[in-house]
């Protein structure tokens, strides 16, 4: 999707309580974990689309039930600008946190 | 790295495809003889995958009028309705849909693909929001990639997941354009109209539902399921194709907001690109006037998708959710389902393969769709060869249930 969109990501904040971020990155790690294509671990620098036997319908499926479990909207557009599982996971913090 | 490198993964899935030096997509309908049959390898094949609901691309008054415009008018515009102008046929058909629908106005587009790319692209824009269906059609996720607005998707036909994206969004000042289909392409079930449209109008949003696939079929007077669902008035926009229950090709939006017709300058779809052929708009013109005319063909094509529907789910298919013009055959894997396919039409019955990207949640499907002009015969012949593949493949859940035991 467009590249200049009014949606950015943002860089990972510092003021996230980690225990908050932990959380969710958990969360997430579980959600792909059926999606492993060998015995390597799902880590923060896991990149979905590549690393994983995941399609991008998979993941915007994924994305919906996030929104769902934290209550916020993830548009589309940023969802085609994440590539790693950290940067879902500050995603849903930036946007949980009102940025 | 070529340029078709990044295509790799797809030459090798389409080779895979290959049976015996057949290509699914090499198929060649040597003559076609009607709107339920063709000459496909020296074979009488019934068609089941035409989309051809009402079977108007032989109604001989269709085929009159496109002859006849087409001597007075000759064969094509040249050129887009900005540069070269309107026909008054261009005029007269959009007067005819905007009448039909009851709404004050309406825009025809060279295809529907065009008219969902254009139309709604240009609808909504930076700090609107589009919020759609997950199960839309391409045409409408490319209308995202043409627009500045922020795309939000809602799980299938859910109005409690609608709800709740549209209430997260009810603190943003931005237009929000909700988008749904009448009847999804591929699964052949129905939106929960009524209550999307009360869901959206709560929250202060516009709602466009696509009736490509319900024009003709559902609704008193065939005007989809916006008619059928009671809420007409309700809508804010209705898109919508010649190319299915009319029987050509061409797309057309119609609505009641007093500034629609300055989208005619703001939708790249429309300006740059050749209008429809005097032919195809009097073709369409005419196919009109026998929907409106022969509400018989609604009946006749409801009796024949339920002969179908009851007749496949009788045998052990797994299919679609519903009843519809449509009847998805939900399929193990993507290697049966040509499989399958192919034998289908070695018994003389052309289905739509249908594989991901173009089918949801990446199954894979035989997908067959139904006409006002097949007859019963041809019916039951199609259940019975479906009856013979299914069996030789093992895929009647009798046959499964037998296996278990
Ligand atoms: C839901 C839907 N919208 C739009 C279109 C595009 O219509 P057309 O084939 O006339 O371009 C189709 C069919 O292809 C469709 O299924």
């Amino acid at each position: 999707m467009r590249a200049s969109h009014n949606l950015k990501i943002v860089e990972p904040m510092d003021d996230v309580a980690t225990d908050d971020r932990l959380e969710v990155l958990e969360d997430i790690r579980g959600r792909l974990e059926p999606y492993r294509t060998d015995d390597r671990a799902i880590v923060g620098g896991t990149v979905i689309t590549k690393d994983l036997n995941i399609d991008s319908l998979a993941v915007m499926d994924m994305v919906m039930e996030i929104e769902d479990r934290y209550d916020i909207s993830i548009p589309l557009n940023v969802v085609s600008e994440i590539h790693t599982v950290d940067e879902l996971t500050d995603t849903v913090l930036r946007i949980r946190g009102g940025h | 790295m070529g340029l078709f490198d990044r295509h790799a993964g797809t030459i090798a899935r389409s080779r895979a495809m290959l049976v015996d030096g057949f290509h699914p997509l090499s198929v060649r309908m040597d003559r076609v003889l009607s709107p339920t049959e063709a000459l496909i390898g020296g074979r009488h094949t019934i068609l089941l995958g035409t989309n051809n609901y009402f079977g108007l691309t032989f109604d001989q008054s269709c085929i009159d009028a496109a002859v006849e415009a087409t001597r007075l008018e000759g064969t094509g515009t040249t050129g887009s309705r900005i540069a070269n102008g309107s026909y008054g046929d261009h005029l007269d058909l959009e007067t005819e849909m905007a009448e039909f629908f009851g709404m004050k106005h309406c825009m025809v587009f060279t295809t529907g693909y065009q008219a969902n790319l254009g139309f709604i692209s240009s609808l909504v824009g930076e700090g609107d929001f589009l919020v759609l269906d997950a199960d839309s059609h391409a045409s409408i996720y490319d209308a995202c990639k043409h627009t500045q607005a922020t795309i939000i998707r809602f799980k299938h036909n859910d109005p409690a997941s609608l709800e709740a994206r549209l209430r997260r969004l009810d603190k943003e000042p931005g237009n929000k354009l909700v988008v749904v289909e009448g009847i999804y392409s591929m699964m052949g079930d129905t939106a929960p109209l009524k209550a999307f449209v009360e869901i959206t109008k709560r929250h202060g949003g516009y709602i466009l539902v696509d009736e490509a696939h319900s024009l003709g079929a559902l609704g008193e007077g065939g005007r989809g399921l916006v008619e059928a669902a009671g809420v007409l008035d309700q809508v804010d926009f209705v898109v919508g194709t010649f190319s299915k229950t009319l029987g050509a090709i061409g797309g057309f939006a119609v609505s009641n907001h007093d500034d629609f017709d300055i989208l005619r300058v703001m939708t790249r779809a429309y300006m740059f690109t050749a209008s429809l052929p005097p032919s195809i708009v009097a073709s369409v013109r005419a196919a009109l006037k026998v929907v409106r005319a022969r509400p018989d063909l609604r009946v006749r094509l409801w009796e024949n998708v339920a002969t179908l529907y009851d007749g496949l789910a009788a045998l052990g298919f797994r299919l679609g959710p519903e009843h519809g013009p449509v009847v998805a055959v939900h399929m193990p894997n993507e290697q049966t389902t040509i499989g399958c396919w192919r034998a289908l039409l070695e018994e003389g019955v052309y289905v739509n393969l249908a594989v991901p990207p173009a089918t949801p949640s990446g199954g894979s499907l035989l997908r067959c769709s139904l006409s006002a002009a097949h007859d019963r015969a041809q019916i039951d012949k199609v259940v019975a060869a479906f009856g013979r593949v299914g069996e030789r493949f093992g895929l009647l859940d009798r046959q499964k249930v037998a296996a278990i035991d």
